[in-house]
């Protein structure tokens, strides 16, 4: 396990439960984990420093950059915002657990959102990437089961799955900043993906 | 960030006992404002008393007719709901407006009604703050204002509330549901928030210890024509500039019911009656709906840097009600 020294809250992996700290079972990529908690950790610290699962990235620290984002329960959150210690007995997939199961990946093979960000160059610096999977595999779902969005027609029927067109899924995905400005084929991977 | 107690609620009653029981305590919902404010200093609690699993999840239509959002549903699922988006349809394209696909799936309905001001001396505890540190000052009043208020603020505090959710409660006339140590009580969402006045440090009034259980949405109005439209920097992921959700009804030419309410412009979800007393009985024309938004709008004191706000807001409000009423149905 890696340097615990340079983030605050996510010391003391060996302690007991007391006033400031809790036992939580975390079911993560599968594998549940059961730690003593700081209850200042956010979930995305527990993964980074406890559970050595770097995929998820720590950007701006305050929920605005996307780059932390992780699925929670099949919902994708952004972790930075989320005290582990309320997640007990949650279902956690992060970057690295999609190839490894996930609806539509078998096995050692990417996950498609993975292998359509390959093909399509959809990164620069690469950062942002873990974060903007996750979300578009969020995003996928969420339409999948009918929730609309900002750009979405209102008179489009309640409770169908929308269909998303390159103006859904910049809308969608508005939530996970890339400063290289890979945009243009971040939203081709997704087309890819989804068609 | 200071080290804090932790505890998860199971019930209502659970929750208001674990607040008394832990001075300095607040509320986690989604988490999506406080834990963010946790780590500018802004908000240094001694406990956290967990309510995002409370069994206030749900959407439920009461035999009366109306619409009960538990207050621990999600904002996603509130804004994806069939009832919500085909009976009260601001309320889901407000929603929508506001943050992203991943804060709207952690924030809560009682959460988006409490969120804080993004006054940017507000979240920063270097600079002087009446809302933060009474007392203290205004940074914003002489400093960076363009996003500030330009309806009811005070010489203390001209933030403004940052909700979209909350401007079309307000519009459609919705209620909220509180839970404190005196019992339950109802508060409409127009009344919830405060104006900044001498005391910019109350949001709403909301009382010490009381929680948001949930928000009922009346039977009248729902089924009539809504909408919300939003001004804002970036077409998406941005707060607003200024905002209107608007709720008519016309009947034999007439306006017949009107709820108005403007986001972006002051204190708390501003609802316009004035206007909407302009428009009730008259015919539903777009000279109507002008004099009726400059009416509203006679009270605006804009700051250095934020005049535009009142055209822009004057502009949304008379675009969203032509659109609810075209010419051709007048």
């Amino acid at each position: 396990m890696g340097s615990r020294e340079h983030s605050m809250g996510a010391d003391d992996a060996t302690g007991s439960p007391d006033r400031h700290h809790s036992e939580v079972t975390l079911r993560v990529n599968g594998k549940p984990h059961t730690l003593i908690v700081d209850h200042r950790s956010v979930l995305l610290d527990v993964l980074r420093e406890r559970l050595d699962l770097v995929g998820a990235k720590k950007g701006c620290d305050h929920g605005q950059c996307g780059a932390c984002t992780v699925l929670v329960d099949g919902r994708r959150v952004n972790g930075c915002l989320l005290p582990a210690v309320a997640l007990d007995g949650c279902d956690i997939t992060t970057v690295e657990g999609l190839a490894a199961g996930a609806a539509g990946a078998t096995g050692e093979e990417l996950h498609p959102l993975q292998r359509a960000f390959v093909e399509r160059d959809a990164f620069q610096c690469g950062y942002c990437t873990p974060g903007q999977i996750c979300s578009a595999v969020g995003a996928i779902a969420e339409a999948e089961a009918g929730h609309p969005s900002h750009v979405t027609d209102p008179e489009a029927p309640s409770g169908q799955p929308v269909p998303l067109g390159p103006d859904e899924i910049r809308e969608r995905l508005s939530g996970n900043l890339c400063r290289c400005g890979a945009y243009p084929n971040i939203v081709r991977a997704v087309e890819d993906v989804i068609r | 960030m200071k080290p804090y107690a932790y505890a998860r609620a199971g019930s209502v009653e659970e929750a208001a006992e674990l607040y008394a029981a832990h001075p300095g305590a607040r509320y986690l919902g989604g988490g999506t404002n406080l834990v963010d404010l946790m780590k500018l200093g802004v908000e240094e609690p001694a406990a956290l008393v967990d309510v995002s699993r409370l069994p206030l999840d749900t959407v439920d239509e009461l035999p009366d007719g109306s619409l009960r959002i538990g207050a621990t549903v999600r904002n996603s699922d509130l804004a994806a709901h069939p009832t919500v988006r085909d009976r009260y349809p601001a309320l889901s394209q407000a929603v929508l407006a506001g943050a992203s696909g991943q804060l709207r799936n952690a924030a809560t309905t009682g959460g988006n009604l409490l969120q804080r001001t993004r006054c940017p001396y507000f979240q920063d505890t270097d600079e002087p703050c009446n809302k933060r540190a009474p007392g203290s000052g205004c940074g914003a009043r002489d400093g960076v204002h363009r996003d500030h208020a330009v309806l009811g603020h005070s010489p203390q505090c001209i933030a403004t509330h940052p909700s979209d959710m909350a401007v079309a409660l307000a519009a459609l006339d919705a209620d909220v549901e509180l839970y404190g140590a005196d019992g339950p009580r109802i508060v409409p969402v127009a009344e919830f928030h405060r104006l900044p006045g001498d005391h910019p440090e109350q949001d709403t009034v909301i009382r010490p210890g009381e929680l948001i259980t949930g928000v009922l949405l009346p039977a009248a109005g729902a089924g009539l024509p809504s909408l919300y439209r939003k001004a804002r920097d970036r077409a998406s992921y941005a707060f607003a500039l200024a905002s209107v959700a608007a709720v008519i009804g016309v009947e034999g030419g007439v306006v017949r019911h009107a709820g108005i309410a403007f986001g972006g412009l002051a204190h708390r979800p501003w609802r316009a009656r004035q206007a909407e007393q302009a428009l009730l009985g008259a015919a539903p024309t777009t000279a109507a709906f002008e004099r009726a938004a400059d009416l509203e709008l006679a009270a605006a004191e804009p700051l250095r840097d934020n005049a535009y706000k009142i055209r822009l807001a004057r502009n949304l409000a008379v675009d969203v009600l032509e659109r609810l009423v075209p010419p051709a149905a007048t």
